[in-house]
């Protein structure tokens, strides 16, 4: 499924995700620092993917399994916790006159 | 089932570049999170169909289990909490991609693999995503005060920490050129795992907004590095966008410090300088009642409040905004001047002035704030220090030289609300405090601000 050798295609689309990250992330209001640091961490926990891979898929090994397991309730926690927290704290911020 | 995969990943990565884009402002920003959660429910779904996943019990469980512990963490944590939150959360993030990395090094650990991209890949991932779980269960510690904040340094650490660096390095580029050896690879999981404590524990307190920042970063690193190893492009995207994010704030960090990473990482900043105070005694102190401060604040046409660290720590926010609404009531203008690093975390001030419902355009970031100083009649520090220390501006040979401040000491009047004449984190003397036009309010943030905005709305009358 995966290559040994190295990819050109994955550097390509990390430098423009990067890029890009770097120009969005530029533009967030300092104000909103903390709800955007729980908002990337929750972002970041779609290595639910891959764990959701390696916990499922056939000739999973009794060791893939539970580090898999583990890694899938790490994720799950960072994803649920960290988009709800961040809506949470969002709410708060209202603006004048109301 | 097997076209989705590709266009949920996609769909995903488009829906987590929205979310960030609608971040830049309050009014969309919790459209920005709607896209988040859509993307991912996505990318769940793209990853739950994908032909090779065979088995679901295992993961139904762990979904579950992560829900039921992720959704009461959600509802229950008090706001001040956060940057403790914020830290653990790297931790869980970072915890996961090691885990992952480890499992992927196991089904890798075959001769083919010898010297390959995908063994400098996860290697270089699981050493990123390692020391960020210790590292940030280290800084978790610090700001939940299971430990002090104060920089745990100890004789020859420099090299003790550089060995460690070296000796994870070396297994790993020796696991990778040889990933048959897997009996060492525990030792390399423990030498990263140990790197990530010593990277933390001689960093002080109030670098933890950088430090917290750059985990962060290195948790998208992580991330990323697992979507190479993977063949996975939406982990690389979504990665990418971590790392950077965590990057730029980590640079408004220093920035806001006057200081470089390097500075911040191996400065051990805040133990060194603490026995400079001492022998200045005959400078003056004039120290006022909330009374006195409730009558000026009143007969005040502007007001510039500045919060630091020792508002979070006394939870005066609610009784800051109760004076904020009292000011307002008489027609005074009050703005709040917002510090980058004032608090635990980029935006902790905000946070807990947002949640104590004071509306977002009266917080006041630094740049601007400034050039309106000289114009207030009164300035009101309420647990800050080193963010209002003029010697940073004055003073070529301070500790702090440079670091930008909220110039607080150009206001007309200045009332600063501390409980005793302690210096601040960075042990600096602070010449605020005996300006002839500052005052001090000795006591905690809370009642002080308390009295001074029960003063005000009790009707002023009885004080003239």
């Amino acid at each position: 499924m995966t290559v040994n050798a190295f990819n050109a295609d994955y550097l390509f689309v990390f430098i423009l995700a990067a890029f890009l990250g770097f120009q969005l992330i530029k533009k967030v209001s300092p104000l909103l620092h903390s709800p955007l640091m729980s908002l990337t961490n929750a972002i970041a926990a779609v290595v639910i993917v891959g764990a959701i891979t390696i916990t499922g898929e056939e000739g999973a090994t009794p060791l893939a399994k539970t580090l898999g397991f583990i890694a899938v309730f790490c994720a799950t926690v960072n994803l649920v916790s960290g988009f709800m927290i961040t809506d949470r704290m969002l709410k708060m911020f209202k603006p004048r006159g109301k | 089932m097997g076209v989705f995969v590709p266009f949920a990943a996609i769909a995903a990565s488009a829906l987590f570049i929205l979310s960030l884009m609608w971040m830049s402002h309050p009014s969309t920003a919790r459209r920005g999170v709607r896209a988040g959660e859509i993307g991912m429910v996505i990318a769940i779904i793209g990853a739950l169909v994908q032909h090779e996943v065979v088995n679901y019990d295992l993961i139904i469980i762990a979904m579950i289990a992560g829900a039921a512990a992720g959704i009461p963490m959600a509802l229950l944590m008090p706001m001040t909490a956060i940057p403790q939150r914020t830290a653990i959360s790297h931790a869980f993030g970072a915890l996961a991609v090691g885990l992952i990395g480890a499992a992927e090094y196991y089904k890798h650990a075959h001769p083919e693999y010898a010297g390959g991209f995908i063994m400098w890949v996860l290697m270089f991932e699981m050493l990123l995503g390692f020391l960020t779980c210790t590292a940030s269960v280290v800084a978790f510690a610090k700001l939940q005060e299971l430990m002090g904040s104060r920089p745990v340094s100890f004789p020859g650490q420099r090299i003790f920490n550089g060995a460690v660096a070296l000796a994870t390095v070396v297994i790993g580029a020796t696991l990778a050129i040889d990933p048959t050896q897997t009996w060492l690879f525990p030792a390399f999981v423990a030498l990263a795992l140990l790197f990530g404590i010593l990277l933390v524990i001689p960093i002080g307190g109030a670098d933890m907004p950088t430090v917290i920042a750059l985990l962060n970063s290195y948790a998208g690193l992580a991330a990323s590095a697992m979507g190479f190893a993977l063949g996975n492009k939406l982990l690389i995207v979504a990665g990418a966008l971590d790392g950077a994010s965590g990057f730029i704030l980590a640079l408004v960090m220093c920035k806001a410090m006057n200081r470089s990473f390097a500075n911040v990482m191996f400065g051990g900043f805040g133990k060194v300088i603490a026995g400079v105070t001492g022998g200045k005694d005959d400078r003056v102190v004039r120290s006022a009642s909330a009374e006195e401060a409730a009558m000026q604040l009143e007969n005040a046409s502007s007001v510039v409040i500045i919060p630091g660290y020792g508002m979070a720590v006394a939870q005066a926010q609610h009784k800051v905004s109760e004076l904020y609404q009292a000011l307002t009531k008489k027609g005074v203008d009050v703005k709040f001047a917002i510090h980058p690093v004032a608090g635990r975390m980029p935006g902790h001030m905000n946070v807990l002035l947002a949640e104590a419902n004071v509306p977002y355009e009266q917080l006041v970031n630094l740049d601007d704030i400034n050039p309106e100083l000289p114009q207030a009649d009164v300035a009101v520090i309420i647990g800050a220090n080193d963010t209002v220390n003029p010697s940073a501006r004055d003073d070529p040979q301070s500790a702090i030289a440079g670091m930008p401040i909220i110039e607080a000491d150009r206001a007309k009047s200045v009332f600063v609300i501390k409980r005793s004449m302690n210096a601040g984190f960075a042990g600096i003397d602070n010449p605020i405090y005996y300006n002839s036009n500052t005052q001090m309010l000795f006591g905690d943030a809370k009642d002080m601000v308390g009295s001074i905005a029960k003063e005000l709305s009790g009707g002023g009358s009885g004080l003239h």
